[in-house]
C-alpha cells in the first residue's frame, strides 16, 4: 500500500512540475505574442528607424534584426572554431594529468556563470586601451569569450561520453591521435556540437548587456565590421523603456522576432544533428 | 627465432602490480590461448603486446616484449607500425561510428593504401588463402573500371575472408552499428585484417556472440593462423581445447605453466593449472 502510496505522490509531483514549467513558458509566450502580434507589421520586418520611430513614428527594427544575426552567427562560427579543439583537448589522451583537465573545466564552468556585463566591461577596457570604437566586431569578440566555456563544457561532457572501446578500437589499427580525434570521436560528438551551438546561440543572441558597450546601437545597418551594430535585446530594452504604450507594444514585436530566431535555428540544428548522426553508436 | 618473446614483463596499475616478471615466447602461426582465472592479467598480457596498455591510467610497464627481435617499449619505437603489424580483437566488438564500408577501408586509407597497392595487396591475400575464394573473378574485372574500384574490391576481399560479406553485400552503406553483435565481431576481424597485420590478438572475441557466431569467428582462426601468429585470451577452456596450439597458463599475475596445448590443457605438471583445469580454482 505504502509503495502504491509512493508511486502517486510521485506521479503529482512530477505533474505539477511540469505543469508550472510548461505554463509559465507558455504564458512568457503568450504574453509576448498577444501585445506583440498587433503591431508587427510588414514595415517593421522591412524598415530602419526613421525621425521620430521611438516616439511612435513611422520605421523598423531592421537594424536590430540585421545587426543581432550578424553578432549572433558570427560569435557562433568563431566561438565553434576554437571550442571544437579546446573541447578535444580535454581528452586523456592529450591532458595526461586528471588535475589539471579538473581544474581547466572548474575555471570554465565559473566563467559560464560569470554575468555577462563582465565581459562587457573587461571587453570595453579592452577595447579603450586598444583605441577601438563600440562596433560588430567588439561585439562579436565579446560575444564570442561569452560563448566558449559553454560551448567546450557542453562538446567536453560529450566528448566524456565517447567509449573507450571505441578509441581502443581505432588505436589497434595505427591510427595517430589527431586521426582518431577528428575522424573517429568527432562523430560521435557531432550531436553534443549541435546542443552546444544552440546553448551559445541562445544565449548570445539575447544578451543585451555584453554588447551595449561593445557593439553599441545605431539606426544604421552595419556594413563593415568597424560600424557599431544595433541587436535586438537593446531595440527591446530601448523601446520598453519609452513612456509610449505604442513603441511598447513594438517591443514586444522585437520580441517576437527574437523568438522566431531562436526558434527556427534550434528546429534547423536539431535536424542537422539528426541528419549527422546516423552512424552514431548508442 | 619466434615472432613474439616477452622477457621479464612487469606491469603495475598504481601500486598494484598485474602482472610480475613473466617470461615467455610465443610461437609463430599458431594460435595461442592464455587462460587462467578472471582478474590474473590476462588481458593486460595480451594489450601489453600492441601497447595498448598505455591506454589506461596510471600504468607502469617494465620488461622487454620483443617483435622480430625490436623491443616494442623502446622509446625510439613506432607505436603506429607496431599496432598496424600486432591488430587487436576486442571482447565486445565496437563497431567505428561510419557505413559497414567505411569500417574495412578507413585503416588502408588511414595508412595512405591506395590503387595499385591495393592489388598488391589483394594479390598477396589471395595467395595466403588459396582455399577460400576471397576475390572472385568477376568481381575483379568491375574493379579495372569503376571508379574507387580497388577499394570496393579490397572491401568485398576482407568482407569474403571474414565470413561477411554475402551477409551484408547489398547494404554496404548501412551504419555499421545496425549489424547483429556477432556480425559486427566479424566485421572487426575484417577491420583488423584489412590494415595487414603480422599477429592478431584476441581479447575473448566469443565471449558476447551466441553460440553460431563464436563457431564462425573460431572457425576463421583456425584458417588464419596458417598465416597469422594469433594470441588469444580465454575464459572457456573448452574453447581453448578446440582451437589452441599452444597455451599459457596465469596465475595472480604469474606465469605458472605454458608448453602445447595438449599438454598444458589436459596433462599439466603444475599444481595450480590441474586445480584450474579440474575447475577447483577459476
Amino acid at each position: 500500500m505504502d509503495r502504491l502510496l509512493e508511486e502517486r505522490l510521485f506521479k503529482v509531483l512530477m505533474l505539477s512540475s511540469l505543469t508550472m514549467v510548461v505554463g509559465s513558458l507558455f504564458a512568457v509566450v503568450a504574453v509576448v505574442v498577444l501585445n506583440g502580434a498587433p503591431a508587427l507589421t510588414p514595415s517593421m520586418l522591412t524598415q530602419t528607424p526613421k525621425g521620430g520611430y521611438y516616439l511612435g513614428k513611422e520605421g523598423g527594427i531592421l537594424n536590430a534584426i540585421i545587426g543581432s544575426i550578424y553578432l549572433a552567427f558570427g560569435s557562433v562560427l568563431l566561438a565553434l572554431l576554437i571550442s571544437i579543439p579546446a573541447a578535444l583537448s580535454l581528452q586523456r589522451d592529450y591532458i595526461k594529468k586528471t588535475k589539471v583537465a579538473y581544474s581547466i573545466r572548474l575555471s570554465l564552468d565559473v566563467l559560464w556563470g560569470t554575468p555577462s556585463i563582465v565581459y562587457g566591461a573587461f571587453g570595453f577596457t579592452v577595447m579603450l586601451y586598444l583605441g577601438m570604437r563600440a562596433s560588430l566586431l567588439g561585439g562579436i569578440i565579446v560575444l564570442t569569450l561569452l560563448q566558449i566555456p559553454i560551448m567546450i563544457r557542453a562538446i567536453d561532457e560529450t566528448v566524456k561520453l565517447v567509449p573507450a572501446e571505441l578509441k581502443e578500437t581505432s588505436y589497434a589499427l595505427g591510427t595517430t591521435r589527431f586521426e582518431t580525434t577528428f575522424k573517429i570521436v568527432i562523430i560521435q560528438v557531432l550531436p553534443g556540437i549541435a546542443t552546444a551551438v544552440l546553448l551559445a546561440f541562445g544565449r548570445s543572441i539575447g544578451d543585451a548587456a555584453s554588447i551595449l558597450f561593445t557593439a553599441g546601437y545605431t539606426d544604421n545597418i552595419p556594413g563593415s565590421l568597424l560600424d557599431p551594430a544595433a541587436s535586438l535585446p537593446l531595440a527591446i530594452f530601448f523601446q520598453l523603456g519609452t513612456p509610449f504604450p505604442e513603441v511598447q507594444q513594438r517591443a514586444y514585436a522585437s520580441a517576437l522576432v527574437l523568438l522566431v530566431i531562436v526558434l527556427v535555428v534550434s528546429v534547423a540544428s536539431r535536424a542537422l544533428g539528426q541528419r549527422f548522426s546516423k552512424h552514431i553508436l548508442r | 627465432m619466434p615472432h613474439i618473446s616477452i622477457r621479464n614483463l612487469k606491469v603495475s596499475y598504481g601500486a598494484h602490480n598485474v602482472l610480475k616478471d613473466i617470461t615467455v615466447d610465443i610461437p609463430d602461426g599458431q594460435i595461442t590461448a592464455i587462460i587462467g582465472p578472471s582478474g590474473c592479467g590476462k588481458t593486460t598480457l595480451l594489450k601489453s603486446l600492441n601497447r595498448l596498455i598505455e591506454l589506461q591510467e596510471e600504468v607502469k610497464v617494465n620488461g622487454k616484449v620483443l617483435i622480430d627481435g625490436d623491443n616494442v617499449y623502446d622509446p625510439q619505437a613506432d607505436i603506429l607500425s607496431l599496432r598496424k603489424k600486432v591488430g587487436f580483437l576486442s571482447q565486445k566488438p565496437c563497431p567505428l561510428p561510419m557505413s559497414i564500408y567505411d569500417n574495412i577501408a578507413f585503416g588502408p586509407r588511414i595508412h595512405g593504401v591506395k590503387g595499385k597497392q591495393i592489388l598488391e595487396q589483394i594479390e598477396e591475400l589471395e595467395k595466403h588463402c588459396p582455399n577460400n575464394e576471397v576475390c572472385p573473378a568477376n568481381t575483379r574485372n568491375t574493379a579495372r573500371t569503376h571508379k574507387n574500384g580497388e577499394m570496393d574490391l579490397l572491401v568485398e576481399c576482407y568482407l569474403r575472408l571474414a565470413g561477411l560479406w554475402d551477409e551484408v553485400k547489398d547494404r554496404l552503406r548501412m551504419p555499421a552499428s545496425k549489424l547483429s553483435v556477432g556480425q559486427q565481431q566479424r566485421l572487426a576481424l575484417a577491420r583488423t585484417l584489412s590494415v595487414k597485420p603480422e599477429v592478431i590478438l584476441a581479447d575473448e572475441p566469443t565471449s558476447s556472440l551466441d553460440p553460431v557466431s563464436a563457431r564462425l569467428i573460431e572457425e576463421q582462426f583456425q584458417m588464419l593462423k596458417q598465416n597469422y601468429t594469433i594470441v588469444l585470451v580465454t575464459h572457456t577452456l573448452r574453447q581453448a581445447r578446440r582451437i589452441a596450439d599452444h597455451a599459457i597458463f596465469l596465475y595472480l599475475g604469474e606465469m605458472i605453466e605454458q608448453g602445447p596445448a595438449s599438454k598444458v590443457l589436459c596433462a599439466p605438471c603444475e599444481a595450480k593449472t590441474c586445480a584450474y583445469i579440474s575447475g577447483e580454482i577459476s
